[in-house]
């Protein structure tokens, strides 16, 4: 068995601590991601989904617990550190990207994600043909418009560059937080079409939270239900392969009883 | 024709004031109003170290450090101590006054038989105010140059970055605290070296000279925009100090319908405010257009 990237140990998040609304927000999760996963996240709204992102990035401190990156704890570990092998990619198309530069220039941001940036000088002119390359897997027309500010790109542009400025420089674990739900159905499944595309042949390891039982059950090759701040269900390989939509609708359906 | 070339020599030597302004205001988008303390601060160390016998370069340069140590606990206090950044500069801007006392010893100090930048064998042999038009565009030039190169390296582009998105600048592994402070700092600079320049130009240091400053570099940075329209980051920090002698020309105009030196203040905040709500009242008259019209030339 191969050696886990990345392992929550025992994560606890206490919210309103000492009051009478005190709650576990995170309730004493244990998860192990190994290179190449691809997991998708169900989970109803409040489950915890965008908790465990801010606490595998660093966003909120966990109350108890440790976090372990390569077995090495980075428990303390703060948010900017913790980019130089983590990205993600948001669900508002607004988060993703600087609206006043151009589509280049925040690409040439993320191209030093984690680095230190100095006063060197950054040419850009030098990188336009990669950034064309890079673009122009999309098939959204992103490569002709390098040179426009982002603000003016359509969502799905905008969600799309987002996507590819989160993976330009390689990172070990790639978060995804339902980065295709703002977007029309159509513009959504391409998006996520090229997403997993990506993973697939870059042998990413990635966490998708995602709102499509469909999209959940397609992609991936391990899926996990988080509810109440726990991991209820986590399945994976044949047996995620051979997972019905009808077997997981059951199961939210006695989570809900 | 003299006023005019003195207007000129004013206008850059603010426009160093509204660059450095524009590196809060609109790069990182704050509203900083240490700068009301940072220019008078510019102006009372540059002139208190002329008098312990400083040269005026190194004078000059000492206004740029005070301002920068200013703008820096404006950035601590916002970013390390969580002080709304207009609060965080207004804290900063009144502390700066009794410290501009400090410096000076009394409320103000004339330069009057002190070297200064201006008073040189090649600026004294020039026609009366052109002095303060070539230094003006000599130090304009060069923190333009500066400040172009800046916002062209890595560092520049992640400081562009944190204005434009905190979020996304954080998830990029930049360190937003950073930047704002290092852009307060180094706006605040800019502004005592504004200071410093304003006061060899005028010839004294007064504790009340930054009243009103800001409403000054906000307008020089706003008609520069109103003027020239959708420009690159580049264009936009020249703009600044065309905006700037612009400004000027538009006081002149009015001191010559009749208001004096008293009503400046008064005068500034409502060209500013008229500025300011020219896009609103464009849609109505089509302001911008007519201006526009009247600065580019005809085809």
């Amino acid at each position: 068995m191969t050696e886990p990237i990345f392992e929550l140990n025992d994560i606890v998040v206490t919210v309103n601590h000492g009051t009478p609304e005190q709650i576990n927000i995170m309730d004493h999760v244990n998860l192990a991601i190994y290179p190449g996963d691809f997991i998708t996240i169900l989970g109803s709204n409040g489950a915890g989904k965008s908790t465990l992102f801010n606490v595998i990035g660093g966003n909120i401190p966990v109350t108890t617990g440790q976090i372990l990156l390569h077995g090495k704890d980075i428990t303390s570990m703060s948010v900017e550190r913790r980019t130089r092998f983590l990205s993600r990619v948001f669900q508002d198309p607004k988060m993703g990207t600087a609206p006043r530069m151009t589509v280049a220039e925040n690409l040439l941001l993320s191209e030093k994600r984690g680095q230190r940036r100095g006063l060197g000088a950054r040419h850009l002119k030098a990188h336009m043909a990669k950034f064309k390359d890079i673009t122009s897997v999309m098939n959204n027309g992103l490569e002709d418009r390098l040179n426009t500010a982002t603000g003016k790109l359509s969502g799905g542009q905008r969600q799309a560059l987002s996507f590819l400025m989160a993976t330009i420089k390689r990172p070990e674990i790639l978060l995804l937080d339902e980065h295709t739900a703002a977007l029309d159905p159509q513009t959504s499944q391409e998006l996520m079409q090229a997403t997993n595309d990506q993973i697939t042949r870059n042998h990413l390891t990635c966490l998708m939270i995602t709102h499509h039982l469909d999209d959940a059950l397609k992609y991936g090759n391990r899926l996990i239900v988080l509810d109440h701040g726990k991991i209820t269900y986590d399945i994976a390989g044949d047996q995620k392969d051979n997972l019905t939509k009808e077997e997981l609708l059951s199961f939210f359906n006695d989570l809900d009883g | 024709m003299s006023i005019i070339v003195s207007a000129i020599g004013q206008g850059l030597t603010w426009g160093v004031v509204g660059i450095g302004l524009f590196l809060t205001f609109r790069i990182l988008d704050f509203p900083d109003m240490t700068v009301e303390g940072t220019f008078p601060m510019g102006a009372a160390a540059c002139v208190a170290a002329i008098y312990s016998g400083a040269s005026p370069l190194v004078a000059t340069f000492i206004a740029f450090l005070a301002g920068l140590l200013a703008g820096l606990v404006t950035g601590l206090l916002y970013t390390k101590g969580k002080i709304p950044v207009l609060l965080a500069g207004i804290l900063v801007m009144t502390a700066a006054y009794s410290v501009n006392l400090r410096i000076m010893g009394r409320a103000n100090l004339s330069l009057f038989d002190k070297p200064t930048m201006l008073k040189n064998h090649f600026l004294e042999s020039l026609p009366p105010y052109f002095d303060s038009v070539v230094l003006g565009i000599i130090v304009v030039a060069i923190v333009t140059a500066l400040i172009i190169y800046f916002l062209q390296t890595n560092l520049g582009q992640a400081f562009i970055a944190t204005g434009d998105n905190p979020n996304m600048a954080r998830s990029l592994g930049i360190s937003t605290d950073a930047m704002q402070i290092m852009g307060l700092g180094v706006s605040n600079g800019l502004i005592g070296l504004g200071g410093a320049l304003v006061a060899q130009n005028n010839g004294f240091a007064d504790v009340n000279m930054g009243i009103g400053v800001i409403v000054v570099a906000l307008a020089s940075i706003i008609i520069g925009e109103v003027v020239f329209g959708d420009l690159t980051m580049n264009q936009r920090l020249i703009a600044v100090t065309i905006g700037s002698i612009l400004y000027r020309f538009v006081i002149l105009l009015v001191l010559k319908l009749g208001f004096n030196a008293n009503d400046l203040n008064l005068i500034s905040a409502i060209v500013l405010a008229i500025f300011m709500m020219l896009p609103v009242l464009e849609n109505r008259f089509r302001i911008r257009h007519t201006l526009a019209k009247g600065m580019t030339k005809h085809d």
